[in-house]
């Protein structure tokens, strides 16, 4: 329920919090590193320009979760389809994409997305899509572990002795039911893709010119022993948002395993 | 027999792994922007179309991609990686200089997750409902979900300004010139708040698996035939269920080396941790790709290195490994 609420309002927040409160987070409104509470200006304070922290929250609200869910959907769709089509073809085609996935496994996920944005240039497609490109494997594996397990029941040999094709059997008739786990697996993927680009932009790594969270963290924390609020706040925010959707993937989980709630 | 075979077939599969991220680095530092022979006349000051062409034969630059690849393996099993253009020293060189702070920092952080956790995991196990096993469901929730970088910040204020009590930068106190002993003892110091960083994303992790192990295997049969031949309740939890329950943690330890690496990426950056973390934040900003991909290499390298050891701690745990193959 807490997580559901906290989704919810961060959401909220960022579609329509920049309308509410249109003050451009670039924008150098008040004198630099004014604590919250002591300006009317800035009710959050400012940073160590003198930026509105408030209206810095607010758009990055809606840059990382932009970048968190696009690269969340990246994640899950490579990896459903490498996964699916490892565990319904099986043999060569299993050992194949089996291999790809442990290659990808063995480079540590943010220094190989630092090195992708590297190279590219630093924009929120780019990040969010080399993102997708290292977080996919777990996902793959689970889909292909969910399709050995179903490929197998008799509801799918008799959809195949009825001739059905073999796209509408991986697709219509393993997925579905394949689905429950793999839904709380994109769910705490979109934590994760949320902590990704907050690392990113905390290095550097992403679109300067686009207020994120990570990059507030990032920019601020040669300031922070003088003003602790410049990195606290959206760290705070970070925090709040990847709990909220580890909740609902929590209470998701529970509630596709009723058996599994006592523990 | 049966396991010098079957380490000799790992070792050949992580040479086979070693080489396709070669390959992978080869091809992305070809697809990289700009000339590297640009670079390297850009290094000597400026450079005629001639001298340019000079330094694409000497460095196979001219060639087509699949021979300047087969120079490029060759080059790298013999332990060469290029030149960093920024530090102007071979990027193998910069690496081993950086390597052991970043293997302190990580194998720290690991020993005191697992041990951490499993602990926790074990005391939460005794009582499901009690107050250590709604600490530890707590803490994991809390360890996913704060950024490690920001954990490390927000101790960093926390220690550097309100209770000074441990150093926030560094691998030691350059100023007093310890040497043996104190030194090893000044680096423990700096340690602590950079391993406890990383570490305790993980130990989140490993008390909550653990625990749920744990309640799971104290159901199992061989836990009551213990207890009714008599064995202490210490024993129970600890030579029969313990040895059971620890397994998969040693798999997802396993599985987040790479995490782990990619965590401490981070945490260097914010401690100034002089190890490949901040290596690789370095050459990052100053564009110096071949030096990136190095780390992007030996990181790799350690991640198959971990999985390794992991197969072989696995196995001395898990008697029914050894059985079945």
């Amino acid at each position: 329920m807490l997580g559901l609420v906290l989704v919810l309002l961060i959401s909220v927040l960022a579609i329509i919090g920049p309308l509410l409160y249109p003050v451009d987070p670039f924008e150098i409104i008040w004198a630099p590193m004014s604590a919250p509470g002591t300006t009317e200006r800035a009710l959050l304070g400012t940073d160590y320009l003198g930026r509105d922290i408030l209206a810095g929250l607010l758009v990055g609200a809606k840059s990382t979760l932009i970048v968190g869910l696009t690269a969340a959907a990246l994640t899950v769709i490579i990896g459903l389809v490498i996964g699916a089509l490892a565990g319904f073809y099986l043999g060569m085609i299993d050992e194949i994409l089996m291999r790809v996935t442990e290659f990808f496994q063995v480079l540590p996920p943010l220094l190989f997305a630092m090195v992708l944005v590297t190279m590219l240039s630093p924009s929120l497609w780019v990040v969010a899509v080399s993102i997708g490109v290292v977080s996919w494997p777990p996902t793959a594996r689970l889909a292909r572990a969910e399709f050995l397990r179903i490929r197998n029941l008799e509801y799918v040999t008799a959809s195949r002795a009825s001739g059905v094709r073999q796209g509408y059997i991986i697709w219509r008739v393993i997925l579905p039911n394949a689905l429950p786990p793999l839904i709380v697996s994109a769910t705490l993927t979109i934590g994760t893709a949320i902590l990704f680009e907050a690392g990113l932009s905390f290095l550097g790594l992403s679109d300067p010119n686009v207020m994120s969270w990570g990059l507030m963290i990032g920019s601020g924390r040669e300031y922070m022993l003088d003003a602790w609020w410049i990195v606290t706040l959206p760290g705070v925010m970070i925090f709040l948002a990847v709990l909220g959707v580890s909740l609902v993937g929590d209470g998701l989980n529970d509630a596709f395993n009723p058996k599994l709630r006592r523990r | 027999m049966g396991l010098i075979w079957l380490i000799g077939k790992r070792l050949l599969y992580a040479v086979v792994l070693i080489t396709a991220v070669l390959v992978l680095n080869f091809s992305l530092l070809h697809l990289a922007p700009g000339d590297p022979a640009d670079a390297i006349a850009g290094e000597m000051g400026g450079a005629t179309a001639e001298l340019l062409a000079e330094i694409r034969a000497l460095y196979g630059l001219d060639k087509p991609f699949l021979v300047q690849l087969g120079l490029y393996l060759q080059r790298a099993y013999q332990g060469d990686l290029g030149m960093s253009f920024y530090y102007n020293l071979p990027v193998v060189d910069l690496i081993l200089q950086r390597l052991p702070a970043t293997i302190l920092l990580v194998i720290t952080a690991l020993i005191f997750a697992t041990v951490g956790g499993t602990a926790l995991g074990v005391l939460a196990a005794r009582k499901p409902g009690g107050f250590t096993s709604s600490m530890v469901t707590l803490l994991s929730l809390v360890g996913y979900a704060a950024p490690i970088f920001w954990t490390g910040l927000m101790l960093i204020i926390l220690f550097g300004v309100v209770i000074p009590f441990f150093p926030i930068s560094g691998l030691y106190n350059v100023a007093k010139m310890a040497t043996g002993l104190s030194l090893a003892v000044d680096i423990a110091h700096h340690l602590v708040l950079p391993s406890f960083t990383l570490g305790v994303v993980y130990l989140a992790l490993y008390s909550r698996l653990t625990r749920a192990s744990m309640l799971e295997v104290m159901q199992a049969d061989y836990i009551r035939t213990a207890r009714a031949k008599g064995a202490r309740e210490r024993t129970v939890y600890l030579r029969h269920a313990l040895r059971n329950a620890i397994l998969p943690v040693v798999t997802m330890a396993g599985l987040q080396f790479g995490s782990l690496i990619s965590g401490a990426v981070l945490v260097e950056t914010v401690f100034n941790w002089p190890g490949l973390g901040t290596l690789v934040f370095e050459s990052v900003i100053a564009r110096d790709y071949p030096t990136v991909l190095g780390v992007l290499f030996f990181s790799a390298t350690l991640v198959i290195a971990a999985n390794l050891f992991t197969d072989l701690v696995y196995r001395m745990i898990d008697p029914r490994i050894r059985l079945r193959d």
